[in-house]
């Protein structure tokens, strides 16, 4: 089945394992993920910290694409872009003024008609296949892998975009127990990652990520899951500096949960992209027998 | 068609002459057709000016007169009376109100106000031209009540009724009367426990020759009006026979199936055959189906076995019964929200995160550990407990606007109480601000901040996790600007009160107005209180809205005063300004039916013509809006006279001058 994928731009560059993996374990799951032939930046915070239409612009341009390519549907990876497009159209579809509106500045473009919807790809998948159906095409199953699922903001905010339910999200947990991992109760899956700050105030980033990764320690994970590219930097790269700053802290893997979905649907661990990450989950895998 | 109208303009001191051109207005008004006499006054609702009023009727031979003042709910009837004494129909004197619709409003701007004022007094002038006299019906009632709730608020009104020399049905659904009330430990600020305040009531309902108790009981259908309804009841099986029942709880004892108790919020376990608490009245059990190893399986009957009164009845069946009403009381009462909801505390996560009301249970001697205060989890003494208040409430975005206004003061009371319990116990709260307006609850508060050592925090907590086998609360102290982690035992949820679902279903099968959240609505915010929007019916405690027992017992007894100031009457007047049909043009489609939120128009079986019922009809005059043929009309305010007012409505008054004109 072709879906329409909106990518993004740090699934380009940084996050490319995240892309990768996603598009390997799609195939596997019978989705062809169809990048959109042609795309803009999603909007990014621009358009949620403000409240004017300018700032709206692109998210709509890019379901304009979607449009164009002849799909009613487009998923997402990324939490941001999520996130962006799928407030941008939601206000399409409750304010018809201003969508009016921004459709007679896009002139140029064909008007945007509000019937697309906007996925992210855990929920496309729940929706589309359902967790059973996953659970059947599993080859390699997660047994003896201990998660911490971390959603960050971005999935679960404002109330109109959740994926689930905001204070308790089960639905990657419900996810990675249909591949056979063990989830762990990681009661700060829903905590702030410090964000942009990993630039300007990075001590914030380092305090964050110091307490979100040493309380999944303590709760007994083995790794922590999550589908943001900026919780990841912040999450996964930023531990080198956390490591300097206090000394007594103990690293951890942090995963896409695409690269383990693509492990336990057999797919090719080139395909994972593993040496995007920083800290290499290979050892604990291995360790847990999940790959040679 | 009324020809010699007289007009008062009222100055309301300076509410209307501060901003209206009162002069300019009387010279305008005095040149309009029909009007043959015109005067201003300082203040005409003052004696004297009640008798200028009346002396210019009869010496100016007026056949119907207009005040132009206040609002027609606080004068109207003043004027109407002066009428009466005059020997002239109250339906020929209207008013104009030119103080909340134009000198209050447009005080910024007198010249509009004046032009305003002179535009309402003529479209008065247009209407009374053309009303009618009307008189009112009388019809009999039935001086008997119902009162619907057993807590604390029907339990009073129920007896300030009774004693007062009529009838009283006290309805609740549950086993026994006593409401919420029943459940609480000790009650702020006197620390005076339930057993001994409530209890000697709950007796005396019982006993009281004038008071017939329907517990275990709902409401099943309401007909009829104010004075005369008709109300039919479903008495709920019980399995047990009350008439043989002595209530010495043989069976209870020994019943061997044992369900959560409802009583006691989940926190332990009941039996099948149960009574609400020890103290209920009445004393007689009921057989709960759903948990009966008997109704489930087909085995056991011990109770039969063990009664000695031989009470016990399987094939006991719903009784449905009808009984003659002239008043009803609601008091259907509230529930707490469900803590589930309130994921970010961890509730419904972790047994140690409880609400308010499972707390009074811990603490109460009655309890589940006897008034020991342990977790429910692993019944361990609490070292700490974490309070927080707002659980739910004064939060529009995700669950309830309004303060519940009770929880400031239960949880303090709740710290205290805890506190002498456990004494080396630390306790804290969390508070968004303290509400503490009551006779003796500021001072109450304070005993608990300084003499209590209980630690107030002010801020709101972002999450509740758990870290071994304690809870861990994060919030933020506002006052400090830091962060706080609190790691404790218990966390209790001062969780918003709701509409219980017993005022839910009774709105729906009554359909009395509530707000959108469920309260029921009074008749005016501030001047009928404990009146509902449809005559007959009045409002007693926290069905109307969050409210503590103090203030419950106040409302109770203000809704009996009005049931015995109704019951006082031989019969009831009805107002006749009210909506009428023809019935020469009704073309029987029922739609006034459907949209009359009072049950007051329906179509005739036999001849499918609408008919109004003069008493339930309250003339808000959706039924003439809505009618497509033009059929029915509201008394006094006909299409002609309605249009008639639109047209001087919209005339051009630029012409008139006031004094503020350039
Ligand atoms: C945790 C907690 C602690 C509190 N502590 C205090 C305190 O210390 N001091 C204080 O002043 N106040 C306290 N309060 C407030 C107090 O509980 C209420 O003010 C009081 O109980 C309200 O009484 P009520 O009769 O209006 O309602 P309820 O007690 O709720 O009674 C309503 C009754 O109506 C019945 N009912 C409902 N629907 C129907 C129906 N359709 N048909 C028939 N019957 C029906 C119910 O079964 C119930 O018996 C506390 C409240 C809470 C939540
Ligand atoms: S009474 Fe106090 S705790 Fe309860 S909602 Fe109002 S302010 Fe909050
Ligand atoms: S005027 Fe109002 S109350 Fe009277 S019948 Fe019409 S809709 Fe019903």
């Amino acid at each position: 089945m072709e879906v329409s994928y909106f990518p993004g731009c740090t699934l380009k560059q940084t996050a490319r394992n995240f892309e990768i993996s996603a598009i390997s374990s799609c195939k596997l799951l019978g989705l062809d993920l169809t990048e959109l032939s042609r795309w803009n930046c999603c909007g990014t915070v621009y358009s949620l910290s403000t409240d004017d239409s300018m700032h709206h612009l692109a998210p709509i341009r890019n379901l304009i694409r979607v449009q164009e390519d002849g799909f009613k549907e487009v998923v997402t990876l990324c939490s941001m872009c999520y996130n962006t497009l799928k407030q941008a159209n939601e206000l399409m579809k409750k304010e018809p003024d201003r969508l009016k509106k921004m459709n007679d500045f896009m002139y140029r473009e064909e008007d945007y008609i509000p019937d697309v919807e906007v996925y992210h790809l855990v929920t496309y998948i729940k929706e589309r296949l359902g967790y059973e159906k996953v659970r059947e095409l599993v080859k390699q199953p997660l047994t003896g892998l201990k998660v911490a699922v971390y959603y960050g903001c971005l999935l679960l905010r404002p109330d109109s975009i959740k994926l689930d339910d905001r204070e308790n999200p089960m639905i990657m947990e419900d996810l990675l127990t249909a591949l056979g991992a063990e989830i762990i109760d990681y009661p700060f899956s829903n905590e702030c990652c410090g964000s942009y700050h990993t630039l300007g105030q990075k001590e914030i980033v380092l305090n964050r990520t110091n307490k979100l990764i040493t309380e999944a320690r303590r709760d007994g994970a083995d790794v922590l899951v999550l589908s943001c590219p900026e919780c990841d930097f912040n999450l996964d790269h930023r531990q080198k500096d956390t490591l300097e700053k206090y000394p007594n802290f103990q690293t951890m893997p942090v995963l896409y949960f695409t690269q383990l979905l693509n492990i336990a649907l057999g797919g090719n661990l080139e395909d994972c992209g593993f040496e995007l990450n920083y800290i290499d989950p290979l050892p604990v895998l291995r360790e847990k027998g999940i790959i040679k | 068609m009324n020809k010699r109208i007289g007009v008062f303009i009222c100055h309301c001191g300076l509410n209307i002459a501060g901003t209206v051109d009162v002069d300019a207005l009387r010279e305008a008004v005095g040149k309009i057709r029909n009007v043959v006499y015109v005067k201003n006054y300082i203040f005409l609702c003052s004696q004297p000016g009640q008798e200028m009023v009346s002396d210019a009727v009869k010496e100016h031979k007026l056949d119907g007169f207009i005040v132009a003042n206040c609002s027609p709910t606080l004068h109207e009837k003043t004027f109407r009376t002066i009428a009466i004494k005059l020997g002239m129909n109250p339906y020929l004197v209207e008013v104009a109100n030119i103080r909340e619709q134009s000198s209050w409003p447009h005080s910024k701007q007198p010249d509009y106000a004046t032009k305003k004022a002179l535009k309402i007094i003529k479209g008065t002038i247009k209407k009374l031209e053309r009303n009618i006299e009307l008189y009112t019906q009388r019809v009999g009632l039935t001086k008997r009540a119902l009162v619907i709730g057993g807590g604390i608020a029907g339990i009073q009104a129920a007896l300030d009724i009774a004693d007062g020399g009529y009838e009283v049905l006290l309805l609740d659904r549950k086993q026994s009367i006593g409401g919420h009330m029943a459940q609480i430990s000790e009650t702020f600020p006197t620390l005076d426990c339930p057993q001994c305040i409530m209890t000697p009531k709950m007796t005396e309902v019982a006993q009281h020759p004038n008071i017939k108790l329907y517990t275990y009981s709902e409401v099943e259908e309401i007909s009829g009006f104010i004075g005369n309804f008709t109300v039919k009841l479903r008495q709920k099986a019980r399995y047990v026979d009350w008439d043989k029942c002595t209530g010495c709880g043989e069976c209870i004892a020994k019943c061997p199936s044992k369900p959560l108790s409802e009583f006691n919020r989940n926190l332990c376990k009941g039996t099948a055959i149960y009574r609400d608490f020890e103290q209920a009245v009445p004393s007689y059990p009921v057989i709960n189906k759903e948990a009966c190893l008997y109704f489930q399986k087909g085995v056991c009957r011990v109770c039969e076995k063990v009664c000695p009164a031989a009470a016990i009845n399987y094939e006991d069946k719903d009784i449905i019964k009808e009984e003659k009403i002239g008043a009803i009381i609601i008091a259907t009462g509230y529930d707490l929200m469900p803590i589930q909801a309130l994921g970010e505390y961890g509730a419904g996560k972790y047994k140690d995160v409880v609400d308010g009301m499972q707390f009074e249970r811990l603490l109460a001697s009655t309890g589940p550990y006897a008034g020991n205060v342990k977790r429910p989890s692993d019944q361990k003494v609490p070292e700490s407990v974490v309070f927080i208040q707002c659980a739910g409430s004064r939060d529009p975005e995700t669950h309830y606007p309004y303060c519940s206004k009770i929880c400031c003061m239960y949880t303090a009371k709740q710290a205290l109480l805890y506190k002498h319990n456990v004494h080396h116990g630390k306790a804290y709260i969390f508070y968004i601000d303290i509400r503490s307006n009551g006779k003796g609850y500021e001072e109450f508060v304070q005993r608990v901040q300084e003499e209590e050592g209980v630690v107030y925090i002010r801020g709101k907590v972002s999450k509740v996790f758990k870290r071994g086998d304690k809870l861990v609360v994060w919030g933020a102290d506002t006052l400090t600007g830091q962060t706080v982690e609190i790691e404790t035992d218990l966390v209790v949820l001062a969780s918003a009160m709701i509409p219980s679902t017993g005022s839910l279903n009774l709105a729906s099968k009554t359909r009395l107005a509530t707000d959108k959240f469920g309260w029921f609505s009074e008749a005016h915010p501030k001047l009928r209180p404990v009146e509902s929007v449809t005559g007959g019916y009045f409002l007693a405690g926290t069905a109307q809205a969050p409210r503590d027992i103090p203030e419950t017992v106040a409302q109770a007894s203000g809704a009996a005063s009005k049931v015995l100031a109704l019951f006082s009457n031989e019969y009831i007047e009805s107002d006749p300004v009210i909506a009428q049909v023809d019935p020469e043009i009704c073309n029987r489609c029922g739609y006034c039916e459907s949209v009359c939120a009072y049950g007051a128009v329906k179509l005739n079986p036999k001849t499918r013509i609408a008919e109004v019922n003069e008493v339930l009809c309250e003339g808000c005059g959706a039924c003439a809006a809505t009618c497509p043929s033009g059929a029915i009309s509201h008394r006094n305010n006909s299409r002609k006279q309605i249009f008639d007012m639109i047209s001087v409505a919209t005339e051009n008054y630029d012409q008139i001058t006031t004094k503020f004109d350039k």
